[in-house]
């Protein structure tokens, strides 16, 4: 417990201190109180970034809900021991390199990539599109690298539910499609809110893929503070920025939380 | 049963959505040809190139250090960690601040760690990268370990107790030995989350000691060429090696 003390609540600790100080002038920390920071982090500017970046995740979450719910409903079908090798099929992208995973959506969109030259080779298009360095390539990168985090909770919501509840409904007269909606998605809510949770969360502190997919046009708050620690050396600012995103992603956990507790209290 | 004629398109579907990318850049990887997009014919040249850059090979040795270290830390810890926080102590808060790591967002825990390094004085380098890369790696091993703990009988122990063991006895001759497929999965894992960790890396590392994700990094910022492709395709099929074999461990865990 010592260890996750010292390596875990103490940077939060520093990190909620620093966000109350000054930047020096040489990019050091002046320790004199002010909110001077957090007056700033509302400049319209951040803001904007910051509801960027909520919009995108929000994009990503969506796309992987609509993908990845019929994903695991497909793989609870299949037969136990087939579930299995489904599940490590769909989780093992996940483990390999973040960095390779992205790089290879650069292979795919950029305007010598794959994507156009098999396009252009149909005569479907007669100029390259610009694929690449776009929000659309943000979001196809993320979705990419998260959609593993959403199929595997929904999984396991869905292989918890008695099948004989969702065969009840059907002897009962309601249709195969009623059933899935008044019985299979109700049950299936928290799970599905743990994988919306699952997905947003690191959609929203991610650097990488708008740096290298969005080529620094789309600026999100994970880009703005990693400037601020990196490149501006304002840790104050950077700290203020970290910790606005940190709270939003706690209210997040709670709602979820919240919903989860609603949910399973009325069934 | 044609409801799951159409959901097993949709898994095929995902399946190919999440493997043509990966499968596209190792096919690119034997190209011929210079040029990126433009196919020439089969040649395994790009992976002996990499085997002859300094920087790569330089990459490759920091990698392994941080990853072997990582890992026998997280596993001595995360196995004492599970162990404290399943028998010794019942508050779910606990429980939750030592999974935490796990959870939150890498660039805040890196940051944080920044924070802390600077705040100490403490020379960036491998050791903080190590010591960084344990804090969430152990998380994991925790979570692994404890699974494992809430199926042994804690009857085993007692009774190795009542036969006159001493209690460091117990811990060696009965309690690793029943964990030890979860701590060689748990190893596992860490080895291979600290060998492509990038985020944390990249905020806690000095500048003379860059890891292979971080080589990586500085390559595709400019742009695609064979000789990543290679590179890109070995680190995959290690990682996917060692994930394979972790799971192999974790399924014989939950057989025993």
């Amino acid at each position: 417990m010592g260890y996750v003390i010292a390596f875990m609540v103490l940077p939060v600790a520093i990190i909620a201190t620093y966000s109350f100080f000054q930047r020096g002038q040489y990019g050091g920390i002046v320790y004199s109180l002010t909110l001077d920071n957090f007056a700033r982090a509302l400049d319209s500017l951040y803001v904007g970034i910051l509801g960027t970046s909520v919009a995108l995740s929000s994009t990503v979450t969506l796309l992987a809900l609509l993908i990845g719910f019929p994903t695991a409903l497909a793989i609870t079908k299949l037969q136990p021991q087939h579930q299995n090798i489904a599940l490590v099929l769909v989780i093992l992208p996940f483990w390999t390199n973040f960095l390779i995973r992205t790089y290879a959506w650069i292979v795919l969109l950029s305007s010598e990539g794959l994507l156009n030259q098999g396009l252009l080779g149909l005569g479907i298009i007669s100029d390259p599109l610009a694929l690449l360095y776009t929000p659309g390539a943000v979001v196809m990168g993320l979705l990419y690298a998260y959609l593993p985090l959403m199929v595997l909770p929904i999984y396991a919501a869905l292989s918890r539910i008695d099948p004989s509840l969702r065969e009840a409904a059907i002897d009962l007269g309601a249709s195969r499609f009623t059933a899935l909606r008044q019985v299979v998605f109700p049950l299936a809510i928290p799970g599905t809110l743990v994988g919306c949770v699952f997905v947003f969360v690191p959609s929203v502190g991610n650097f990488i893929v708008p740096e290298l997919l969005g080529g620094g046009k789309t600026v999100m708050v994970g880009n703005l503070i990693r400037d601020q620690f990196l490149k501006a050396r304002d840790w104050p600012f950077g700290s203020v920025l970290a910790i606005a995103m940190v709270v939003m992603l706690v209210l997040l956990f709670a709602l979820q939380a919240r919903i989860t507790k609603r949910v399973l209290g009325q069934g | 049963m044609t409801g799951v004629g159409k959901l097993g398109w949709v898994l095929a579907a995902v399946c190919f959505f999440l493997y043509a990318p990966i499968a596209i850049v190792i096919v690119m990887s034997f190209n011929a040809s210079k040029i990126p997009f433009q196919w020439t014919g089969f040649s395994t040249k790009w992976y002996s190139e990499l085997f002859a850059n300094a920087s790569v090979l330089e990459g490759l040795r920091n990698s392994l250090i941080v990853g072997v270290s990582t890992m026998i830390l997280s596993v001595v810890l995360g196995v004492l960690l599970a162990i404290g926080i399943t028998r010794h102590s019942t508050s779910s808060a606990v429980q939750a601040l030592a999974l935490a790591p796990a959870i939150i967002p890498d660039l805040a825990l890196a940051i944080g760690l920044l924070a802390l390094f600077s705040a100490i004085s403490f020379p960036l380098g491998l050791t903080t990268v190590i010591l960084s890369h344990t804090i969430f790696c152990m998380a994991f091993v925790a979570a692994i370990a404890r699974g494992r703990i809430l199926q042994i009988d804690p009857a085993l122990e007692e009774a190795a107790l009542d036969l006159g063991d001493t209690p460091r006895g117990v811990f060696f001759r009965v309690t690793v030995p029943s964990l030890m497929p979860a701590i060689i999965a748990g190893a596992l894992l860490a080895f291979t989350l600290s060998f492509d960790e990038f985020v944390i890396t990249f905020f806690t590392n000095g500048p003379s000691t860059p890891t292979l994700p971080i080589v990586i990094y500085s390559m595709v910022r400019f742009g695609v060429t064979p000789e990543i492709n290679a590179l890109a395709s070995l680190v995959l099929l290690f990682s996917v090696a060692i994930v394979l074999i972790s799971q192999r461990s974790v399924k014989l865990s939950q057989s025993i």
